[in-house]
């Protein structure tokens, strides 16, 4: 990749981590790892939102919230699943109260497996959906 | 008398890494009540003791929580092993100390630098989290894992330490006693982090004692309530529980800056005393008909371990009783007619562990 045109913002869920995940990713926003060089800012309001990063699996409780979250971010959007908990329910696929991964409720587009998700992983894959988020907006531009 | 609002306070909430729900009532500015609502994260994974047996297990237990996940896999291995009977080797125990004791000063650094968040104080909460990246190296030059460690089996331990390993730890220790003392110099005397800490959310004493509270919650309103001064283990290496008593956010602040620099005291004595021998025995066999508690003094108190045999290899039940849970009555004990600005405050510094709560 050589420069991203826009500095993309994060929109951090935590839908059923069990927290390993969601320090790794905060720890990528800190000095040793620093997203922030590639102009990436965690922010806390969706409408500001280009990529939606989720760490966990999805249960009855939070699938509306996971849903509501999605639905309000602007388009182009892009999902990252952190995670094997939220690429596919990993360890806890088996509980009574995992529906499964991310996808089984909103599109998923770049999957980043571990468990924990080690803090590389997690850059490289939001780095990737930078690349699906210009492809998106590259689309939407020529449909207009 | 103003109007009675009811603010919504997350599941999504940037001062929360993790989803709790509060409905705040509001009079003005005042809190009048606060109900809290549940569930976001919880996975049912004490169910999973039907589909694994009671070796593996321990890796789902680990996942309870990933910040307090070599606890989790203690408490339940020591559980298994009071079931089964089995007696860990002591260079097992002291290195059980050593990694509970890194996994403590990592868990406190990390919350030093969400509550640095929280104040907006950005600097502070980069170096917190600066700092607590020397131990994660450690975590991964010795078990391969950063949270997540898998250290701990039913028996003992994974692996060794390398004399060179025992030099490198001992070092980082030196290294991070330094960093802390600047560090903990802010938390303890820079006049934004007072004026906002000092005084506010006081939990007193006797409400400590009637609300059952655990951890640096207790220990911040001088309660004594630190599970690991009951362990043979942990009294051999010096430990005394660090107790302040004004009850507010800035003593429970200092309770962790405090046991950081404690942790580090213990892990240097535990590894300068390190037994020699096995570093796990093995156990095998079904889990016979009976049932064990363990305690374990978690970074937020203390948790609770119960497992149940059933002559089989998987096990019956294990529960886990975990500190945030037991907190959290204390917490709305102190929301009620706070100013709502202090909210984000009062909630950071019960130290949830949502993950804990619901498993
Ligand atoms: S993938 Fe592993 S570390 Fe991440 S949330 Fe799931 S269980 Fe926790």
């Amino acid at each position: 990749m050589s420069y991203a045109k826009r500095s993309p913002w994060l929109l951090h869920y935590d839908a059923s981590s069990c927290n390993g995940c969601d320090i790794e990713v905060l720890a990528c926003l800190t000095p040793v790892y620093d997203v922030e060089r590639f102009g990436i800012i965690n922010t806390g309001d969706p409408k500001q939102a280009d990529i939606l990063l989720i760490t966990g699996a999805v249960n009855d409780q939070n699938k509306e919230v996971v849903k509501q979250l999605y639905e309000q971010m602007p388009e182009p959007k892009v999902v990252v699943a952190v995670g094997i908990c939220a690429c596919s329910g990993g360890i806890f696929r088996d509980c009574y109260n995992i529906l499964g991964g991310v996808d089984t409720v909103i599109p998923v587009d770049v999957y980043v497996p571990g468990c924990a998700a080690r803090p590389e992983s997690i850059i490289d894959g939001v780095v990737k959906g930078l690349g699906v988020l210009e492809e998106k907006q590259r689309k939407m531009e020529a449909e207009r | 008398m103003g109007k009675r609002t009811i603010v919504p306070f997350g599941p999504q909430h940037p001062a929360l890494p993790e989803p709790v729900h509060l409905d705040l009532e509001l009079e003005d500015e005042t809190v009048v009540r606060a109900v809290p609502s549940i569930g976001y994260v919880h996975r049912g994974l004490e169910k999973l003791t039907e589909s694994y047996d009671y070796e593996s297990m321990t890796y789902v237990m680990e996942r309870v929580c990933g910040i307090c996940s070599f606890g989790h896999g203690w408490g339940y291995t020591g559980a298994v092993e009071g079931l089964m009977g089995v007696n860990i080797p002591d260079r097992a125990e002291y290195l059980r100390i050593v990694f509970h004791e890194l996994s403590r000063v990592h868990s406190h650094l990390l919350w030093l630098g969400l509550l640095a968040d929280g104040l907006g104080f950005d600097s502070l909460f980069m170096h917190c989290w600066r700092i607590r990246e020397k131990v994660l190296d450690v975590f991964e030059a010795v078990t391969g894992g950063r949270v997540i460690l898998s250290y701990c089996k039913v028996g003992g331990v994974k692996k060794d330490l390398t004399p060179e390993m025992v030099q490198r730890i001992v070092s980082m220790c030196d290294d991070i006693e330094e960093d802390m003392r600047r560090t903990g110099y802010v938390f303890m005397k820079d006049s934004s982090v007072r004026n906002r800490l000092c005084g506010t959310g006081v939990l007193s004493k006797e409400d400590a004692v009637e609300l059952c509270c655990v951890g640096p919650v207790a220990r911040g309103s001088g309660v004594d309530n630190d599970v690991r001064s009951a362990s043979k283990w942990y009294r051999e290496v010096g430990f005394e529980p660090v107790l302040y008593d004004e009850g507010d956010c800035w003593s429970r602040c200092m309770v962790r800056v405090d046991e950081v620099v404690q942790s580090l005291n213990l892990v240097r004595t535990a590894l300068r005393n390190l037994p020699d021998g096995d570093i796990a025995v093995p156990v095998k066999g079904p889990a016979p008909v009976g049932d064990f508690a363990f305690r374990v003094e978690q970074p937020r108190g203390e948790a609770f371990y119960y497992v149940q045999g059933n002559g089989t290899k998987n096990l019956g039940r294990a529960r886990v009783r975990t500190p945030t849970n037991i907190n959290i009555p204390a917490m709305v004990r102190t929301l009620q007619g706070c100013n709502l600005q202090d909210v984000s405050m009062l909630v950071i510094t019960i130290d949830p562990c949502i993950s804990c709560t619901e498993r």
